[in-house]
């Protein structure tokens, strides 16, 4: 137990007590303990609303929208789309190739989708040479965010299926059978038989994504920032890293991380109390037995 | 069953069939094209307009190319090294915080499950992680990228549930057999957990495999990028690939290189990806998962 331990506390623990750094002003040559106390100082950036501060939060709500909107709900009409098939065999291979996704990097991804979509890629290529003009999507901040859900919804709505599909075989068949004795259709077996049987699921995985509802794809930005530019593409992930680590300024950017924890950290425990509210089983009431 | 299961009307299977189908090639038509331009000729690119779904003639200079020499055998080297120590001490280290966490008689057993669960929801920020690695002095270390990646709290909470799902009567009949507590978890413990391992172990290989936000952060020095950064240097970038970077004077095309390095970090994840697969479909994970 106790090695893993130890690294649990080293490297997760230990930079929890670093947040202290957003409370000072800190300088590289005085290390932590000797650089001094600001007490909020650092936390004017979100308080006064530093411009570049403001853009990076309002493109974060907005790509966060797009996901919870989009990336959140694709994958339920997905699965049960799949759950459909009759076909056991048919299922798994279409399943197999919908996972694979999943397991790549983001350096993959996105390589994958500049070296298709970009300028002189096989789709521009294709249109170019039938005169059908070009698309700009690579590289076009107009686009980006649209871009960035789109590389996220080919990259997870498959493994995102993956507890839906679960879900949806432990639905007892019994009910199908009664709700087409009193007359039902399809349509309306699945929102009165269906949908039901997945809400526990769905509530639950809402209430992680809120989690990290300000978390968007920061690998993912930070790879084509330097394509789009800064005004299309700056998070609050990103922010922190741009200003922080390659600006040096290292306090205002410790506060604005520790303040986005820390509302990331209320967003899952206000949800899930809701959650039980509405009599779920919500996230951790069974965990901590 | 005769309900759901009945054959609905032919338009809507069609339509269902399209919208799968579409759903499918969007996945595998770019792969098929990346390994095809990774083994096409000058020519045919520059035909193809860069990228070639199905090609005429097959060679293998772009990857003869990479190998030889300059950055890719040694980023594969490095991301190869990073993967095995890392899924090792993840394993190890891993199992064991779980298996003392699935015994309520572990000393201090609540605190510690407290510190776990709660590592879940609080994640340190950007900027204190670095500062720790650099107080640490592990700055420009494979340790910076391995280390901190170890303990997942997410797989601890999922294979201590597993854990705990062993019969306590084995154990307790075992105890009784006169078998000491590491007897007891290296015979009976370990051999029923073999499936659940195997999967936790390939999740932690993926992921140190596809280790790249923490190499950019903690690796300045180039010579020790894996591949996922020199996969971002010049496909991602588009920086040129010159003599200095492969290992022969006779450059084959820029496009073929570079689907080349894409393909190199994708086999590894092709090749295990079947043993992950196999133990989604016996549930193994989405049982764990719902706790």
């Amino acid at each position: 137990m106790l090695p893993g331990l130890a690294l649990l506390l080293t490297f997760h623990y230990l930079p929890l007590l670093g947040n202290v750094i957003a409370f000072k002003d800190f300088q590289p040559y005085l290390g932590l303990g000797g650089s001094p106390w600001v007490g909020l100082d650092n936390f004017r950036v979100i308080v006064e609303g530093d411009p570049l501060f403001l853009k990076a939060l309002g493109n974060t709500l907005v790509i966060m929208l797009l996901q919870i909107g989009i990336v959140f709900t694709l994958p339920i009409v997905l699965a049960l789309l799949l759950d459909s098939l009759i076909s056991e065999r048919l299922k798994r291979v279409v399943q197999t190739i919908l996972y694979l996704p999943h397991f790549l990097s983001w350096v993959i991804v996105i390589s994958i989708f500049n070296e298709l979509l970009g300028g002189s890629g096989p789709i521009n290529t294709f249109l170019r040479q039938n005169d059908l003009g070009t698309i700009d999507i690579i590289g076009n901040a107009a686009v980006f965010k649209e871009l960035v859900t789109g590389q996220v919804l080919w990259k997870e709505a498959g493994w995102a299926m993956i507890l839906f599909l679960a879900a949806l075989s432990r639905i007892d068949p019994e009910l199908y059978e009664a709700s087409a004795v009193d007359g039902a259709g399809r349509l309306r077996q699945i929102w009165h038989v269906t949908l039901p049987g997945l809400r526990s699921v769905i509530v639950l995985l809402l209430i992680l994504r809120l989690g990290d509802a300000l978390t968007v794809g920061f690998e993912q930005i930070i790879l084509q920032q330097q394509a789009v530019g800064i005004d299309a593409s700056e998070v609050l992930d990103t922010y922190v890293y741009n200003n922080g680590i390659v600006q040096s300024d290292w306090g205002v950017s410790a506060a604005v991380g520790l303040v986005k924890g820390l509302v990331g950290v209320a967003l899952v425990l206000g949800a899930n109390r809701l959650a039980h509210a509405f009599g779920e089983a919500g996230l951790y009431r069974r965990e901590l037995r | 069953m005769i309900t759901r299961n009945a054959t609905p009307p032919a338009p809507v299977r069609a339509l269902k069939g399209v919208l799968l189908t579409v759903c499918c090639a969007l996945i595998v038509v770019p792969f098929v094209g990346i390994v095809s331009t990774s083994l096409s000729t000058r020519e045919q690119i520059v035909r193809a307009g860069g990228f070639v779904v199905i090609p005429d003639e097959i060679t293998f200079a772009a990857y003869r190319a990479l190998f030889t020499g300059g950055v890719v055998p040694r980023a594969v080297a490095v991301s190869v090294f990073i993967t095995l120590v890392g899924t090792a001490l993840s394993l190890a280290s891993t199992t064991l915080l779980a298996y003392g966490l699935s015994r309520p008689t572990s000393v201090a057993h609540r605190p510690v499950l407290m510190i776990v669960v709660a590592a879940l929801l609080f994640t340190p920020g950007i900027i204190p992680a670095y500062l720790t690695i650099d107080m640490l002095g592990l700055l420009n270390s494979y340790w910076a990228v391995i280390l901190p990646a170890v303990v997942s709290a997410f797989n601890v909470v999922i294979l201590r549930a597993f854990f705990m799902e062993i019969p306590t009567e084995l154990v307790e009949s075992a105890r009784i057999d006169g078998a000491s507590d590491g007897q007891i978890f290296a015979r009976i413990v370990l051999p029923l957990s073999k499936a659940v391992l195997s999967v936790i172990g390939l999740f932690y290989a993926v992921g140190y495999w596809n280790a790249f936000f923490s190499a950019l952060l903690y690796l300045n020095d180039s010579a020790k990028w894996p591949i996922q950064l020199v996969l971002r240097t010049y496909v991602v970038n588009q920086q040129q690939l010159g003599v200095d970077q492969v290992g022969t004077a006779d450059l084959p095309p820029q496009e073929a290189l570079q689907m080349a390095i894409l393909v190199i970090s994708i086999v590894p994840i092709l090749l295990i990806y079947p043993f992950i697969q196999r133990h989604f479909t016996k549930g193994v994970l989405v049982g764990a998962v719902k706790g």
